[in-house]
């Protein structure tokens, strides 16, 4: 990616409430030329009531929306040059695919050959040339959605929102239209706004993801910094697999922090700030003595069944509660002392550990410290 | 099991013969040629002929296309804004329920309501009366059809119609309306058929004049001299006429649903 990073779609602090509820909390956000952008979040977390507010469905109640640097707040959605793909498609049932697809242009005074060549143009990308006579209730799942996209991206605009865009779609077409949908985006060079609460998506397509929490921005970058620097517990737990240890803070130095975990002793991570744009420790500031939690991937977690030569930092035993078979991957519970939620690893199934791994069997669990995430409360 | 299935394919029988039976007997009454009620002498149009020679049945004939045709006109238009508004609001159960009482009302009382505000407000009555009487319990009609229509209706073709650029009323006349369009001819052929035949409300407000007699009032006054088999040609057609409104209306609604 380049460095020319211009910004499409500028969000100021805009606020909504509907009631009681606040929806979108002082929320700012800047959406670049040609990314694919996930607004990621449990539902109820105001990513798509973001979304209708940028297409204009929702007016603000305060704060900006600016499009290439032009308020577009007040701008009514029929004279945006934003295009949005809805949840449930939204074909209209009375035309065949190609009225779908020719509606908009149709709309912008696009006639005779002209619109008919940018109709199989854009019936053309997403592979349904064959099929512009139809109506949308005689096709599948998965064509009804390119339909969709095409009716869109038709109208080549600015930016094109999607709203859940593979919620109604099986997981095997699923996969392959995150493929598609990366394909059209690169093609097009249209920047893509989607909105989702699946996090495998959003990590799958996304190249950059802000996780919405409670109307609010919780963390913002890459799947890559969401996934291994994750700023807050939120983050952590709502992104992939986390294992977490609650303890208090017993120093903090030099990018490796310690924390003291009850009936386990002490346990090292990550503190952040080095090399990176996050710096230090997430959350409040580093007192020792403080509540932190540590986090860490199963992925990250080394199981052996011989107790570890000299004392390494992140040794932990236990006991082999339960091993679960993915296919290319083990997933191993492992019960530790006192009582606490087993401890998650995942190993490669084919690894020398995981042949000679049995329910019951004691393990030595550990990890390197710069693999886990020290998060203050 | 199978006795179960005879039992029950009989009492489909005795059911349909019941519904139907008198009905057939008229229909074959109306091509017999001694015009008799008691015995069968021939095959005939005779009885057709009489009764396109009638002046009164055709002129009453007349009035009720005219009164079926305005009221339709106004129910439909007003029925269905008023479904759209309904569905747009979603008022309360009791606001809503109110719209459709015209239709569970008794038709006397629904009568003697009309001419008794007719009468208030001093309007003459005539068949402009009939028409407007009509279009009321109409409405209620046409708009329970389009409700039951707007309810598999996807609100979000609206949006996604104004967000490719289309103004709200391209938007109706594009998107909405083409989308429920099944839904509005269903009630519109529905109020046609009740605006037909209603008797009670229409003799009620129609006035003293003869020059506003609908065609069943003609019939009613007809019948006061005996069931004559030119009646029975009369209603032969109604029945007809009926029967086909009914099943374009019922294909209509089915062809509808995806």
């Amino acid at each position: 990616m380049t460095s020319e990073t211009k910004t499409v779609v500028e969000i100021v602090g805009a606020t909504k409430r509907f009631g009681a509820v606040t929806a979108v909390d002082d929320l700012s956000l800047a959406i670049r030329e040609n990314e694919f952008f996930a607004l990621l979040g449990p539902s109820g977390c105001g990513k798509t009531t973001l979304l209708r507010m940028i297409a204009g469905f929702e007016r603000p109640d305060a704060g900006r929306i600016l499009l290439d640097g032009r308020d577009i707040t007040d701008l009514r959605p029929n004279r945006r040059p934003i295009n949005m793909m809805f949840q449930s498609y939204a074909l209209f049932p009375h035309l065949s695919v190609h009225g779908n697809v020719a509606y908009g242009l149709e709309m912008e005074g696009v006639r005779g050959a002209e619109l008919k060549r940018r109709v199989e143009e854009a019936l053309a990308m997403v592979r349904l040339e064959d099929f512009a006579r139809r109506r949308p209730h005689l096709l599948s799942g998965g064509q009804r959605q390119r339909v969709a996209l095409a009716r869109a991206l038709v109208k080549r605009p600015r930016l094109l929102l999607l709203d859940e865009p593979l919620a109604a779609l099986d997981k095997k077409l699923r996969t392959q239209m995150q493929l598609e949908l990366k394909r059209l985006q690169h093609e097009t060079g249209i920047t893509f706004l989607v909105v989702t609460h699946d996090q495998e998506e959003a990590l799958a397509m996304a190249d950059r993801i802000a996780l919405l929490n409670a109307g609010r921005i919780a963390q913002l970058g890459t799947p890559r910094a969401l996934y291994e620097r994750p700023a807050s517990r939120f983050v952590a737990d709502f992104i992939g697999v986390m294992n977490f240890f609650e303890g208090r803070l017993t120093s903090a130095a030099a990018g490796v922090a310690e924390i003291e975990v009850e009936g386990l002793g002490r346990l090292r991570g990550d503190a952040g700030g080095s090399g990176g744009s996050d710096g230090g420790l997430p959350g409040s500031a580093p007192v020792v003595g403080a509540a932190a939690t540590l986090a860490v991937r199963p992925e990250r977690v080394r199981l052996s069944l011989e107790p570890p030569q000299e004392s390494l930092p992140n040794g932990l035993s236990g006991v082999v509660l339960d091993i679960t078979y993915l296919g290319q991957d083990l997933m191993v519970h492992v019960g530790l002392a006192g009582g606490r939620a087993p401890l998650i690893a995942r190993l490669g199934a084919g690894s020398e550990v995981a042949a000679a791994l049995a329910e019951g069997a004691v393990v030595w669990c550990r990890w390197a410290a710069e693999d886990a995430r020290i998060l203050m409360e | 099991m199978r006795a179960g299935r005879r039992w029950l394919v009989g009492h489909l029988g005795l059911v349909y013969l019941f519904l139907y039976g008198p009905i057939l007997v008229l229909v074959a009454l109306s091509f017999n040629k001694s015009g008799l009620p008691t015995a069968w002498s021939g095959f005939s149009l005779e009885w057709y002929g009489r009764m396109l020679r009638n002046q009164a049945i055709i002129a009453s004939v007349g009035n009720t296309l005219i009164v079926a045709a305005a009221s339709t006109l106004i129910a439909t238009t007003l029925g269905t804004l008023l479904a759209l508004g309904l569905d747009r609001l979603r008022p309360g159960p009791l606001l809503e329920g109110f719209v459709f009482v015209p239709m569970i009302i008794p038709d006397i009382v629904l009568a003697i309501a009309l001419l008794s505000f007719f009468t208030l407000i001093g309007m003459t009555l005539g068949l402009h009366s009939i028409i407007l009487a009509h279009a009321v319990f109409n409405i209620a009609f046409v708009c329970a059809v389009v409700r039951t229509r707007l309810r598999h209706f996807d609100r979000s073709i609206i949006e996604a119609s104004i967000d490719l650029g289309a103004s709200e009323f391209t938007t109706f006349r594009r998107v909405t309306l083409p989308a429920i369009f099944p839904g509005v001819l269903a009630g519109a052929l529905l109020a046609f058929t009740l605006s037909v035949d209603e008797f009670i409300i229409a003799y009620f407000t129609s006035g003293a004049g003869r020059a506003s007699t609908t065609f069943p009032m003609q019939i009613y006054a007809m019948i006061r001299f005996g069931v004559t088999p030119e009646i029975n040609a009369v209603a032969t057609i109604v029945l007809g006429f009926s029967f086909l409104l009914i099943l374009l209306s019922q294909r209509l609604n089915r062809d509808a649903t995806p």
